[in-house]
C-alpha cells in the first residue's frame, strides 16, 4: 500500500497523479477463509481491521451485499459522543471516542474527526436532573463531561434560543472531547488498511444461508457460491434477524427505520453538536455548511430505509423552537436507515447458540459513534472467546434479566 | 403516508393519528413460566422483512386497539381486523396470499 502523505500529494501533483493504486482490492472468493465477517459496514471492517492488528488473524473474508459503508455507516448524522449512564456503555463508547481520536494516524487515512463537542440540552426539571446524574456517574467512569449553565450555552452556541417560551435551556451536559468524523471516509480507511493486511472484501455478495455441521458452522452460501469458515462473525445492523434466521436462532431485535436531513449550506453558524432530546432532534452543522439534522425513529417494524414524513414534519417543528434561524433554511435531502432495536437500547456483542457464529448489533440509532470500540471489543471476542469490553452486552441478558438499561439514560436520539 | 382503517370506528386513519404497538397474537406468560419462556415473550419477535401482524392503537380517534396485517418492505396494508381473535380472519390471509401464496401466519 502507498502511503498517503503531503510528500505523496507532491509526487502526484507532478506526474498528473497517475501513480494513485486502488484504494483497496476485489478480490473473487476464496474456496475458505479462517474468520468470514457478514457485513461491511464500519462495525465489520474494524472488527476485521482489529482481528488482524490486535491478535494477528489476517484469513479474512468481509462479505457485503450492497457495497462497502453503503448501509448505516453512511446514512447517520455522524455523532461521536461517550456520555453514556450505565458503566459498559461508558466503557465501551469511551473506547471508541478514544480510539477516533488517533484513528487518522493509525490509519493513513483523513477520517476528519473533529472534536467540537457534543451538548445535551436539558429543557425540563427532569432531564436536568438527569443529566446531572449522568455528569457524576461519567465523573466515576472517568469520562469527561460536565454540566454547564444556560449563560454557557448561550456562549458555546448562540442561535439557540435559551428562553422559548414551552422548553427554556435549563442547562446542558457539555462533552467538550466528543464531536463529528466523516463516516464514509471511516468506513474506506478500515477497508484499506484490512485490504493492505491481505483481507478479502467481498462486494454485492449477498449471503443466502448458512451452514452448519454438529452445532458448529461451516460457512455460508453466498449469490458467489459457498465460502467455508471457522469462525462467523453477523455484523450487518437492520438484517441481524434475518441472518439469524439462516444460522437457526432468533434475536431480541425489531428494525425501524430512523431518518436525517441536511438543509441547504449556509456560512458556519455552529460549531459544536447539539441534541435536544425532549423535543426530538439534533443538529450539527457540516464542514460543507449544511445543518445536519437527526430526529426520532419511526414506532413501526420498517424495512423500507425511507423513514415516514411525519417525523421530518415532528423534528422540524421541534427545532425550529429551540432554533429559530432554522425556518429560513431550505432543506436539500433525507435518507433514512434501517436501525436495529433492542428492548434495553443497548447492543449486542456475543457468542451465540451456534458454535464460532458471533454476533455484532443491536446498536440502534446510536451505532457511528461506536464502530471502533465495537471493532475492537467484538474482535477480542472472536479471537479470544471473551472481552472486557464486550462482556456485559451477551445475548443471555434478556433472558436472565440484567439489561443495560439505556432507554432512560442516553434517550431516543443518539 | 401509512393509511389503516379502524375496524371499530370505520375512518380511515393516517400514521399520525395511530400509534404501533408491535408484534400482534403474542402468547403470554405469568407467574411459574420458565426463563425461555418469558425472554421469548417479552423479547423475542418475529421482526419479518415481510407480512408482519401487528397491533395499532386509534390513539387520536377511538382509542381502541386493533390488528392490521402489513408488509414491512413496501409498506403494503393488507387489511384490519378486530383485536378480539387469536388468528387474522380469513379474508385478511386470502388478500396475503393472492400476493405472497406461500406465506404463513
Amino acid at each position: 500500500m502507498r502511503r498517503y502523505s503531503a510528500f505523496a500529494i507532491a509526487r502526484e501533483a507532478l506526474r498528473y497523479h497517475t501513480g494513485w493504486g486502488r484504494a483497496w482490492g476485489a478480490p473473487a472468493p476464496k474456496k475458505h477463509y479462517d474468520v468470514v465477517i457478514v457485513g461491511a459496514g464500519g462495525h465489520g471492517l474494524a472488527t476485521a481491521y482489529y482481528l488482524g492488528k490486535n491478535h494477528g488473524i489476517t484469513d479474512v473474508a468481509i462479505i457485503e451485499k450492497g457495497w462497502l459503508g453503503g448501509g448505516n455507516t453512511g446514512r447517520n448524522t455522524t455523532i461521536i459522543r461517550s456520555n453514556y449512564l450505565q458503566d459498559p456503555s461508558a466503557a465501551i463508547y469511551e473506547k471508541a471516542r478514544s480510539l477516533y481520536e488517533t484513528m487518522s494516524q493509525d490509519l493513513n487515512y483523513n477520517v476528519m474527526f473533529s472534536p467540537r463537542g457534543v451538548m445535551m440540552l436539558a429543557q425540563t426539571e427532569h432531564e436536568k436532573r438527569g443529566y446531572l446524574r449522568t455528569a457524576h456517574a461519567n465523573a466515576l467512569q472517568g469520562v469527561k463531561t460536565e454540566f454547564i449553565t444556560p449563560d454557557r450555552v448561550r456562549e458555546i452556541a448562540p442561535i439557540i434560543n435559551i428562553d422559548g417560551p414551552r422548553y427554556p435551556v435549563l442547562g446542558a451536559l457539555w462533552q467538550a472531547r466528543a464531536g463529528t468524523a466523516r463516516h464514509d471516509a471511516v468506513a474506506w480507511g478500515y477497508a484499506r488498511a484490512c485490504s493492505d493486511m491481505g483481507m478479502d472484501i467481498i462486494q454485492t455478495c449477498e449471503v443466502t444461508g448458512v451452514t452448519r455441521e454438529g452445532g458448529k458452522v461451516t460457512g455460508v452460501e453466498t449469490s458467489k457460491g459457498h465460502i467455508g469458515c471457522n469462525k462467523l462473525g453477523i455484523v450487518v445492523a437492520g438484517h441481524s434477524g434475518q441472518l439469524a434466521e439462516m444460522a437457526g436462532f432468533r434475536l431480541p431485535i425489531e428494525a425501524v427505520a430512523l431518518q436525517a436531513y441536511v438543509s441547504e449550506p449556509i456560512k458556519p453558524a455552529l460549531d459544536c453538536v447539539i441534541m435536544a432530546n425532549t423535543v426530538h432532534g439534533y443538529l450539527s452543522q457540516s464542514d460543507k455548511g449544511e445543518m445536519v439534522i437527526g430526529g426520532g425513529a419511526d414506532n413501526h417494524n420498517n424495512f423500507t430505509q425511507r423513514g415516514s414524513f411525519s417525523h421530518i414534519e415532528e423534528t422540524t417543528r421541534a427545532l425550529i423552537e429551540t432554533f429559530p434561524m432554522l425556518s429560513r433554511l431550505k432543506m436539500l435531502r433525507q435518507w433514512g436507515g434501517i436501525v436495529d432495536m433492542t428492548g434495553d437500547r443497548s447492543p449486542i456483542l456475543s457468542k451465540t447458540p451456534v458454535d464460532g457464529i458471533f454476533i455484532n448489533c443491536g446498536w440502534g440509532t446510536g451505532g457511528f459513534k461506536a464502530i471502533p470500540g465495537s471493532g475492537w471489543g467484538f474482535a477480542e471476542l472472536m479471537a479470544k472467546g471473551h472481552s472486557p469490553l464486550t462482556e456485559a452486552f451477551g445475548l443471555e441478558r434478556f433472558r436472565e434479566g440484567r439489561f443495560i438499561d439505556e432507554s432512560v439514560a442516553a434517550g431516543v436520539a443518539h | 403516508m401509512l393509511k389503516f382503517t379502524c375496524p371499530y370506528c370505520g375512518i380511515e386513519a393516517s400514521e399520525t393519528e395511530l400509534a404501533a404497538g408491535g408484534e400482534a397474537h403474542l402468547k403470554r406468560y405469568g407467574p411459574g413460566s420458565s426463563e425461555q419462556d418469558f425472554e421469548g415473550y417479552l423479547f423475542l419477535r418475529k421482526n419479518p422483512k415481510g407480512v408482519h401482524l401487528e397491533r395499532w392503537r386509534h390513539v387520536m380517534g377511538c382509542g381502541k386497539w386493533f390488528l392490521a396485517a402489513r408488509h414491512t418492505a413496501t409498506l403494503e396494508v393488507f387489511g384490519t381486523y378486530s383485536a378480539q381473535t387469536h388468528e387474522p380472519p380469513a379474508e385478511i390471509i386470502e388478500n396475503i396470499r393472492a400476493k405472497f401464496p406461500e406465506w404463513q401466519a
